[in-house]
């Protein structure tokens, strides 16, 4: 237990004594606010050709979900960064000079990547917030703010990102190459999937499989989703299946990271390191 | 004072697929002296160290602390330190934080970092970056991270390459302070001449195999002279030489070489026989050709020290 009581410390000081954390945390609030502040907008406003003004209690979970909806590859970047950069960089050595058990050095890696990512989650949480709120009380929606259903979508974005951030971990820790790590996340993410859900609606079989893809986990247990939401918005979309449920949408999540987790400390963790 | 245990080195493979890296290796380092593991890039050194601290694992054989494998250690990082590499940090974190995230880990003072980096003298720059350091720095930032838990035992893989006259000098007079202190210290390098004034042991791998052990002495101590020597009757003066006891080379081109026979030997023998010489010169007796003949690889042995290197190799493994 001692041991990783100080993995956990020695791994917080490892992220926060380089610049990665912020410049990702800054990225993930700059995206975040444009994203909620457009959203917000869109389903408020009548000015648009677009679906607006939207009831508040399908507006405002929308608007607050921007960071699931398109932000959610910073913490899987960074989870993805914290497993492969030991690699990158060859200190792994002395890293495990200074604590030879591997599993110890995984798991205290695996509480901190749910740590950072939870921390991800509460920045994209707040600043959707702020910058989502106001534009939709100015266009005369109520933000809903004091509603627990809201309040509790916040709370599941924060889990969310923390398992996304565990997801990169995974990987990276399967993968080992930092470079392999950062291309398979920024295709998977930014156009595979995105893809593969808005195709998989083409058929029954495929629109449920497409359920469990790792975003659309996500929108389930979140609650909300553009891509989710894409079916409530557009009427020549055809019939939704069923999302899965919060609880399902987090399961999904949380065996998919542990399952890439304990492959890779089957398998790379025990390698001779080089 | 740090406890210190010799290191145990018996009977080592370690294969990668099919290739054999490290074969039937046994040596030891004790306490209080520094051992050189010495030999030619390629030899199996870094694969000894890195099983011997459990980086990889052995195929067959043991590496042990006095009996313990690193991984099995109470204390690891209090008992042994390491660097195996000037090429292991982050060049985006400072030196002191490299220090301080392995502090943390192996469980160690938070004092001890600034210890260290007094030690090494380092204390000045270790707030920067490590992407700005020189090779030299990098060097002594790796020694202090060895140093960390102040471990009795010290391995150290090529800790002298790529540094500066004054930085080795530095280095060997650290290493011998380090010695003084009782400290087991095993150090490896390619270049015998680097280290030849800071070992007092010697242990010389080639191809995976301990080729030499002994101390820093014997591997001068019987070797056999070797001489350079020609006149403008050659045949005869292979005969006489051979007569005398030496064994002739005769190249393609250039000169006889004769060994067996030292300089003063074979001028007289040639006297003797009334043959004027051309050129009498003794031949690399000093520890640098000595190291490379006992480390030669046999494909690119092809001039006149073939015959040498292996007939020396076969008496060291007798």
């Amino acid at each position: 237990m001692r041991a990783l009581g100080r993995a956990v410390h020695a791994e917080l000081l490892r992220v926060f004594s380089l610049r990665t954390w912020w410049i990702l945390a800054v990225v993930l609030g700059l995206y975040v606010a444009v994203t909620a502040g457009g959203f917000a907008f869109f389903v408020s406003s009548s000015e648009l050709n677009g679906p607006g003004p939207l009831p508040a209690e399908v507006a405002a979970p929308l608007v607050y979900s921007s960071t699931t909806s398109v932000a959610l590859v910073v913490p899987l970047l960074f989870g993805a960064l914290l497993a492969t950069s030991e690699y990158r960089w060859r200190t792994l050595t002395p890293t495990l000079l200074a604590q030879p058990r591997r599993v110890v050095v995984l798991a205290g890696r695996l509480i901190v990547a749910l740590v950072l990512g939870a921390l991800y989650g509460v920045i994209g949480a707040v600043v959707s917030v702020a910058a989502g709120a106001p534009v939709l009380a100015a266009f005369g929606t109520d933000p809903l703010l004091a509603e627990p259903e809201v309040l509790g979508l916040l709370a599941r974005t924060v889990l969310a990102c923390a398992l996304w951030s565990l997801l990169g971990l995974g990987l990276g820790a399967l993968l080992t190459s930092q470079i392999a790590a950062i291309v398979i996340v920024l295709v998977f993410t930014q156009f595979v999937e995105p893809i593969l859900r808005i195709v998989a609606g083409a058929a029954e079989w495929s629109a449920e499989a497409a359920r469990y893809l790792p975003g659309a986990a996500t929108d389930s247990l979140v609650g909300a989703g553009i891509l989710a939401s894409i079916g409530q918005l557009d009427p020549t979309v055809p019939g939704v299946i069923e999302p899965l449920t919060r609880l399902e949408g987090g399961l999904v999540l949380a065996v998919l990271s542990l399952a890439l987790v304990a492959l890779a400390a089957a398998t790379t963790l025990r390698r001779d390191v080089d | 004072m740090p406890t210190s245990t010799p290191i145990d080195i018996r009977a080592l493979t370690k294969r990668f697929g099919a290739i054999t890296a490290v074969e039937n290796v046994t040596f030891s380092a004790q306490p209080g002296r520094v051992t050189g593991f010495l030999g030619p890039n390629g030899a199996g050194k870094t694969t000894t160290l890195r099983v011997l601290l459990g980086l990889a694992r052995a195929t067959s054989g043991t590496a042990t602390f006095g009996g313990t494998a690193y991984a099995a250690l109470d204390d690891p990082a209090r008992r042994v330190g390491a660097s195996l590499s000037s090429d292991v940090f982050h060049p985006g974190r400072s030196g002191r934080d490299h220090l301080r995230v392995l502090q943390i880990a192996a469980g160690l003072d938070a004092e001890r970092v600034e210890a260290v980096l007094r030690r090494v003298g380092m204390s000045d720059a270790a707030d920067r970056r490590v992407g700005g350091y020189s090779l030299g720095m990098r060097q002594r930032l790796g020694l202090a991270a060895a140093l960390l838990g102040d471990p009795g035992v010290l391995v150290l893989d090529e800790p002298i390459n790529g540094l500066d006259p004054a930085g080795i000098t530095w280095m060997r007079v650290f290493l011998r302070e380090l010695a003084a202190e009782g400290r087991t210290i095993l150090l490896s390098s390619h270049v015998l001449s680097e280290v030849a004034q800071t070992v007092d042991d010697v242990v010389v791998i080639a191809r995976g195999r301990i080729v030499m052990t002994g101390a820093l002495d014997d591997l001068a101590a019987g070797v056999e002279a070797r001489v350079r020597v020609d006149a403008a009757d050659r045949a005869a003066l292979s005969a006489t030489l051979t007569a005398a006891g030496a064994r002739i080379d005769t190249p393609d081109h250039g000169h006889l070489v004769a060994t067996g026979l030292d300089a003063d030997a074979v001028g007289r023998a040639a006297l003797a026989a009334g043959i004027p010489l051309t050129l009498l010169a003794p031949l690399g007796d000093d520890l640098e050709s000595i190291f490379l003949r006992l480390t030669a690889d046999d494909a690119a042995a092809t001039d006149t020290t073939t015959d040498a290197s292996s007939a020396f190799a076969g008496e060291v493994a007798a």
